[in-house]
């Protein structure tokens, strides 16, 4: 298993220096940022990638000029040194060009800024508050929150020495005991907080990671175009189980997500106070 | 004019013997051995760290170390590689060297010299003791962010303290250099005719008196929120964890550029001499330098875009810091334009610093990737940032430190190092340096978070294949200090000049270097003929 790892990774290297990344490959998502599933994780993306083009393009023009020197001008091959130093216009271009380069990109950059800190008219507000080490879900204005944290399997799995290949476990560390549920398609107001330390809430394909900081709420928001799970982690060193503190985001279709916020609400509902009651009654008094 | 500068030196070099030479020397040429030997010692100390951290990171799954030791060695390795490796390696360099290159008999204030080193023991004695406490060693990031550095154990004062002892050694170190360059040129070194390592020295010690003293700040409110019942950065009590981010990044800014600016100018040292061609602009580059510097202290909160700062904080941040690609551009385009039509040798200095334009180049890309205020939102704190760090500090001012080594060690030693030996140490270390870090970027796009001892699957391929470009990484550093150790030793007689190409005051001096050197200044004909 281990070599055959090993033989993975030194083809994939070996892609890697044929340039194949450049190509549209199935292992894509293994190497290069994802294109996400909001309107600012897209824009995230182009971003991304007209910056790296523009850094590559850069390179291939710099590394070009020192890979040609270091052919053409050598001694080795009688190369005379040339005794000119200094050149106004040159000096001017390489200064100015670059800057030019810079305000074009700073264009779109602070489009895709603007964009997301709009948080403005958002049809519902989910509060985030990080503790060490599980997340809470408060669903403002609805009643209803949870509390998530690492997955059973997982959290046996990742024992020192646990004897259990983490391949053979679902979604290793990236699975949660409760999901977040969200609908698709609404604005979603997100309010970071935490209790303890400094963490910060990550879900890549939502295009955003924002700090969850004792004493301060944070704003942002996203709008989930497909349903699906999405999976992130904690992103802020946080202690011992930093690593240990898995996001899922299952998006459904508006009405699925009703019918979850009601059964939840009713699981939820303040329950009488005598604790013989049967739950079925509980529910019945609370709606 | 070697002879002339040399003769009347000898005669006068008492100094005292064994242990009580090292512990009460005023010498600059000592001092500075004995932080470059200090610095290689601390080199693999956090390199030792590193392996430990590759070693965990080669399989998912916990096999070797649990979460919290995992954490105190990613903040050890930073915080050793950082304040015991990098920093004490340059202050090694200048002392060494700063003083030849400007006519100087010694550093400006000998004694505050010899202070400033052996304060450097007593604080990694600090700082390294930590492993060994109840508790553990600090675990909370070299960053040391409240409130999670406030859950440190015993070691909490320890880290303080160690911290406020660097801070002390390299404000005495940096206002030493400051008070030589200024003070002691000889008679017809003007300021723009000093080598560019001494520039860029200069704005790097103006550099760590102005941020240092904001660290020890920072750390001191620390230390009295955890003892003293103050609450500077506890939300609790009406005080701002922010805060200290953005104190923090105060320092830590200027502090990337303290680790990155003399680098510059030794790479501006040996590639002129193994293209034998004059550096393209000289002027041009200093400037480049003092505006990076100035840059460097209005960009701080790249560091914490996440932490949800107003649009217009956000926005000026992000112009400022793209800005710095600027200065950054016309220093690799000089360089480019140096070795264009030169006459180019390859001997191992020049190997590394080759490497150094090109490899920190690759990390001068992805920071200006990360300057970008809406895609760091996704990149941030990911390994994005860990390869991008990397290269330059690593393949950056590592690789120019190595550089350095090998361009003046005969000048130290009075040897030549072995050639063959030191061209296999460059051709190891590039090869596997890049399949250390250069999957980072993809882990890190592919959303791998930093400082985590354990990762989801879908990132075992690339972790499993840094940690093999990782461990001949740090098997290769071994030959470098073979290298050294041979050249110490003995080997080929090296010249006054040494190199072909070489220009400056330091080779018109025998080699190695007499302890005592310039108690007359250098003729004024030796300064025009080192300026180029």
């Amino acid at each position: 298993m281990t070599t055959s790892a090993i033989q993975r990774g030194a083809r994939r290297l070996a892609a890697v220096l044929a340039l194949a990344p450049l190509a549209v490959s199935a292992d894509w998502d293994n190497i290069n940022l994802t294109r996400g599933v909001t309107p600012y994780s897209q824009e995230v993306y182009q971003l991304h990638m007209l910056i790296l083009w523009v850094c590559v393009i850069t390179g291939i023009g710099v590394f070009g000029a020192i890979f040609y020197s270091i052919f053409k001008f050598r001694k080795s091959k009688g190369a005379v040194a040339a005794q000119w130093h200094e050149n106004t216009l040159v000096e001017f271009l390489w200064t100015a060009v670059p800057a030019v380069i810079l305000v074009v990109m700073a264009i779109p950059a602070t489009k895709a800024l603007v964009m997301m800190e709009d948080v403005a008219h958002s049809d519902m507000t989910i509060k985030v508050t990080g503790y060490q080490w599980r997340w809470r879900y408060d669903y403002i204005n609805e009643g209803v929150f949870l509390y998530s944290g690492l997955a059973r399997t997982s959290d046996v799995a990742r024992q020192l020495n646990s004897g259990i290949d983490p391949k053979t476990v679902d979604n290793y560390l990236h699975e949660v005991d409760r999901e977040l549920v969200v609908p698709v398609g609404r604005k979603i107001r997100f309010l970071t907080t935490a209790s303890d330390v400094i963490h910060a809430w990550w879900v890549p394909a939502l295009g955003w990671k924002r700090d969850a900081i004792p004493g301060y709420i944070n704003e942002s928001w996203a709008l989930i175009k497909e349903p699906g799970v999405y999976r992130g982690q904690c992103a802020e060193l946080c202690g011992k189980d930093h690593g240990f503190m898995p996001i899922v985001v299952r998006a459904l279709p508006e009405a699925e997500y009703t019918a979850w916020l009601e059964k939840t609400k009713a699981e939820q509902a303040p329950k009488t106070a005598d604790s013989a009651s049967a739950p079925a009654v509980t529910v019945a008094t609370a709606q | 004019m070697s002879e002339a500068v040399a003769h009347h030196d000898a005669h006068h070099d008492y100094h005292a013997t064994g242990m009580m030479r090292w512990l009460t020397t005023t010498n600059h040429k000592d001092i500075g051995t004995m932080y470059l030997i200090f610095s290689l010692v601390m080199f693999f100390i956090g390199g030792a760290m590193a392996m430990i951290i590759r070693l965990e990171l080669f399989q998912p799954g916990l096999q070797f170390v649990n979460p919290q030791f995992y954490n105190s060695m990613v903040t050890m390795h930073a915080l050793v590689m950082i304040f015991g490796a990098v920093m004490p390696a340059w202050t090694g360099f200048a002392n060494w060297l700063i003083p030849l290159m400007i006519g100087a008999p010694d550093m400006a204030l000998p004694r505050l010299n010899n202070w400033s080193f052996w304060i450097l023991p007593f604080a990694f004695t600090l700082l390294l003791g930590t492993l060994f406490m109840p508790g553990g060693a600090p675990a909370g990031g070299w960053t040391m962010y409240p409130p999670l550095v406030l859950q440190t154990g015993e070691a909490f004062p320890f880290l303080i303290f160690a911290v406020h002892f660097m801070g002390a050694s390299s404000i005495a170190g940096a206002i030493n250099i400051i008070a030589t360059v200024f003070n002691m040129r000889a008679p017809g070194m003007t300021l723009m005719k000093l080598p560019l390592f001494v520039w860029t020295w200069i704005i790097t010690a103006f550099l760590l008196i102005a941020s240092m003293p904001v660290l020890a700040g920072a750390v001191t409110m620390l230390l009295t929120d955890k003892f003293f019942g103050t609450s500077f950065f506890s939300a609790a009590g009406g005080g701002d964890p922010v805060m200290f981010q953005h104190i923090f990044w105060f320092f830590g800014h200027p502090e990337v550029y303290i680790l990155i600016l003399p680098a510059f100018g030794i790479a501006s040292a040996i590639i002129p001499t193994f293209a034998r061609k004059p550096l393209f602009g000289y002027s041009s580059m200093v400037y480049a330098a003092a505006a990076i510097a100035f840059l460097s202290f209005i960009v701080w909160a790249h560091h914490m875009f996440t932490v949800g700062m107003p649009l217009a904080g956000e926005l000026f941040f992000m112009y400022a810091t793209v800005l710095i690609a600027v200065p950054t551009g016309v220093k690799v385009f000089n360089w480019v334009a140096t070795m264009w039509q030169g006459s180019m040798t390859f001997e191992t200095p020049m190997l590394f610093a080759i490497g150094f334009v090109i490899l920190f180049t690759i990390g001068g890309f992805s920071g200006l990737m990360l300057g970008v205020t809406p895609v760091d939102f996704q990149y941030h704190d990911t390994y994005f940032v860990v390869a991008h760090f990397h290269y330059v500090l690593v393949t950056g001012a590592v690789y120019s430190l190595i550089a350095g080594t090998y361009f003046w060690l005969p000048k130290m030693t009075g040897h030549m190092y072995d050639e063959k030996l030191g061209k296999l140490h460059f051709w190891l270390s590039t090869i596997s340096v890049n399949v250390l870090f250069f999957p980072q970027h993809f882990l890190g796009l592919a959303g791998m978070p930093r400082r985590i001892p354990d990762y989801a699957v879908q990132f075992a391929d690339w972790n499993m294949v840094s940690s093999i470009g990782g461990f001949v990484f740090g098997a290769s550093q071994l030959l470098f200090v073979i290298g050294i150790v041979k050249c110490i030793r003995g080997g080929e007689k090296a010249t006054a000049q040494v190199w072909e190409g070489a220009y400056g005051l330091e080779w018109t001096l025998p080699s190695p270097a007499p302890y005592h050197t310039f108690s007359e200044p250098p003729p004024a004909a030796s300064i025009e003929g080192g300026m180029r």
